[in-house]
């Protein structure tokens, strides 16, 4: 008898929480994916002078879908944050450019694990209140693949990790994830974290217009340390060595000379 | 030193890679126990049971645990915690799902993807794709740990551990299960395959897979793809190899219509033997390739087939 009336508050209550859905995209600075890198001699790490940096393509894939959020109407903002040096701003610009509409820096240049990250980024979202959180699956330089977890973890949020497919559904998301087996469809209460896998979009190149409307979308720095985390290194990075190189092999020229090579020299086939 | 290893199964079969991951245990050394969590998984429990080198299995036989959602094991691995010094998976979607969760509820730092243990505290990984291997030292008491299971030889299956089940049923309520849609394939799973044929954009659509099937049969090979090839739509994205995919080492893999991106050798290029056919001389994946043919893969591939 009173359903319908309870059904009414619902749909209105959905509205309000479309109308004000804001997102909170992380992003992280790297080394461009085309980059092949090359260790240091002293094999204290790699070496990144002088190398093309870029927007982690997960993290761009993020932005994307954000955005998308946005024109659909189901978004209201979209904000990016970023920590690290001064030098991350390149990439929240870039962001910007993209179609987020605001910015955050969160100044160190300290050497990072992914759990002070994501207790850094625990106070941003404490602050933002975000309703949706979109992080990259894995930064592909240290390939952690751990941030997004570990702040759903700090949040209390539930998580969709690996996500290839994203749909807003009133007070709940659907995420469709990346698993070993094919795929798998979670539906998770809002607020929630969410991250991308490769196949969610293709991102959008900025146009020109957008670079230049970008430079004047705000931009906020904030220092980590005025965030009350402690910082401190819980691992220590001992050496860095570049992998055992392969021997090129040959070339055959034909497929008899494959199969007979595979067979009695690779002794691979029977 | 005590380990606790959660164990990877779809609550019918334990995955091989455990076994892996039992050994990447031993090399830190201690007492070992497998967490079983899922729902009717009583087969599961017998195989683990049997994994060499693990003197408990702890079970957690609930509908809480069906789907492994990550709110939910998280908690359960918490709540265990406490008697373990070191914590481990396996790298695979499940243990990168749901281990950072319990890294960050225990206040430490995960390490990923060793492939590789130092000592007690120190592992390694690779990083970079690949393209640079890195030695971390953990400065945390407590370890988590994600483990390559291509980087680990399997333990036997002839021990007898004892078998506790844990009365532990939580379920956070802030996400639940919607619906899989998993491949069905009579072939070799792609991480346990002994030979593995993957195609490239090169295969040019779907279709063309047929083409490696036939070479698949008559190997028993598991057929992998490139980001590329699955992108396009030609394959489901589960038969990825690479970097952000599946990671193979198998004997014998053989690369057809695929460049070689450091992506994709990122995760390949631990094979014992890699044969590449592509028309380009110059494609990268001939630096990494023991046996190259360049050629079109369109002639070479029947032949092949017809004289395996
Ligand atoms: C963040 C990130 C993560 C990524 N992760 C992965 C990953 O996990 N795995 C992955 O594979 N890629 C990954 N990629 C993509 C990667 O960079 C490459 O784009 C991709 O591997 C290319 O696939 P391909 O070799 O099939 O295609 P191409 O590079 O287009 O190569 C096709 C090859 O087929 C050959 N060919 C064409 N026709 C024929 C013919 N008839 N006979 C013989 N040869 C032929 C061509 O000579 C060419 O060498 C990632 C990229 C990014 C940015
Ligand atoms: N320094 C950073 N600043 C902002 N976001 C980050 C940072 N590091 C990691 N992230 C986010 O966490 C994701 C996963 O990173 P990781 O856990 O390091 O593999 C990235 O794709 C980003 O969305």
């Amino acid at each position: 008898m009173s359903s319908q009336p309870l059904r009414l508050v619902g749909k209105l209550q959905q509205a309000q929480l479309e109308a004000t859905m804001k997102v909170l995209v992380p992003i992280k600075r790297v080394i461009d994916y085309n980059v092949k890198v090359r260790v240091k001699a002293d094999n204290s790490n790699v070496d990144l002078a002088n190398v093309k940096m870029a927007i982690n393509p997960f993290c761009e894939i993020a932005v994307e879908e954000a955005v998308r959020l946005k024109e659909a109407g189901t978004a209201s903002e979209v904000v990016v944050v970023s920590i690290g040096d001064k030098s991350c701003q390149e990439q929240l610009r870039t962001a910007l450019a993209l179609g987020a509409d605001r910015a955050i820096q969160i100044d160190t240049d300290a050497n990072l694990d992914s759990l002070h990250v994501a207790k850094l980024l625990h106070k941003v979202v404490e602050e933002e209140q975000p309703q949706l959180v979109i992080l990259g699956k894995q930064s592909i330089d240290s390939d952690n693949n751990q941030t997004g977890q570990m702040l759903a973890a700090l949040t209390g949020l539930p998580q969709g990790t690996f996500a290839s497919k994203v749909v807003v559904d009133g007070e709940k998301v659907n995420v469709t994830r990346e698993v070993d087996g094919g795929l798998q469809t979670l539906a998770l209460s809002l607020p929630a974290i969410v991250t991308t896998d490769l196949r969610l979009n293709e991102p959008r190149y900025a146009s020109l217009p957008n670079i230049m409307k970008a430079k004047r979308k705000p931009l906020d720095v904030k220092a980590a340390t005025d965030l009350g985390v402690d910082l401190t290194p819980r691992t220590n990075l001992l050496k860095v060595t570049p992998p055992a190189e392969r021997q090129a092999g040959i070339v055959v020229e034909t497929v008899d000379e494959l199969v007979e090579k595979l067979k009695n020299e690779a002794k691979v086939i029977a | 030193m005590s380990i606790l290893i959660y164990a990877e199964h779809d609550n019918h079969e334990l995955k091989a890679d455990t076994l892996k991951t039992v050994t990447a245990a031993q090399a830190i050394g201690g007492d070992i126990h497998l967490l079983v969590a899922g729902e009717n998984c009583s087969t599961v429990v017998e195989q683990a049971a049997k994994v060499s080198g693990v003197s408990k299995v702890l079970v957690a036989d609930n509908a809480a645990y069906k789907n492994q959602l990550a709110e939910n094991v998280s908690l359960l691995v918490l709540e265990l915690a406490n008697d373990y010094d070191v914590i481990m998976a396996t790298a695979l979607t499940t243990g990168k799902n749901f281990m950072p969760r319990v890294a960050a509820l225990l206040d430490v730092a995960q390490i990923s993807d060793i492939i590789a243990v130092e000592s007690a505290d120190t592992f390694i990984r690779p990083i970079y794709a690949g393209n640079a291997i890195a030695t971390v030292q953990s400065l945390d008491a407590k370890k988590v740990i994600t483990v390559r299971a291509t980087a680990f030889d399997a333990v036997a299956t002839d021990g007898s551990a004892e078998v506790v089940n844990l009365s532990q049923a939580t379920d956070a309520g802030t996400s639940s299960h919607v619906s899989d849609e998993f491949t069905e394939s009579e072939r070799p799973d792609l991480g346990a395959a002994s030979v593995v044929i993957s195609g490239g954009r090169g295969m040019q659509n779907g279709e063309n897979f047929k083409l490696l099937e036939g070479i698949a049969d008559k190997l028993g090979a598991a057929i992998g793809a490139s980001r590329a090839a699955v992108d396009a739509g030609f394959v489901p994205n589960d038969m990825q190899v690479g970097q952000t995919g599946k990671i193979v080492a198998p004997d014998l893999y053989i690369a057809v219509g695929i460049s070689g991106a450091i992506q994709h050798l990122a995760g390949m290029k631990d094979s014992k033997v890699i044969v590449a056919i592509n028309k380009d001389a110059e494609a990268p994946i001939f630096q990494v390739a023991d046996y190259g043919i360049v050629a079109d893969l369109f002639d070479v591939l029947p032949e092949l087939e017809s004289k395996l």
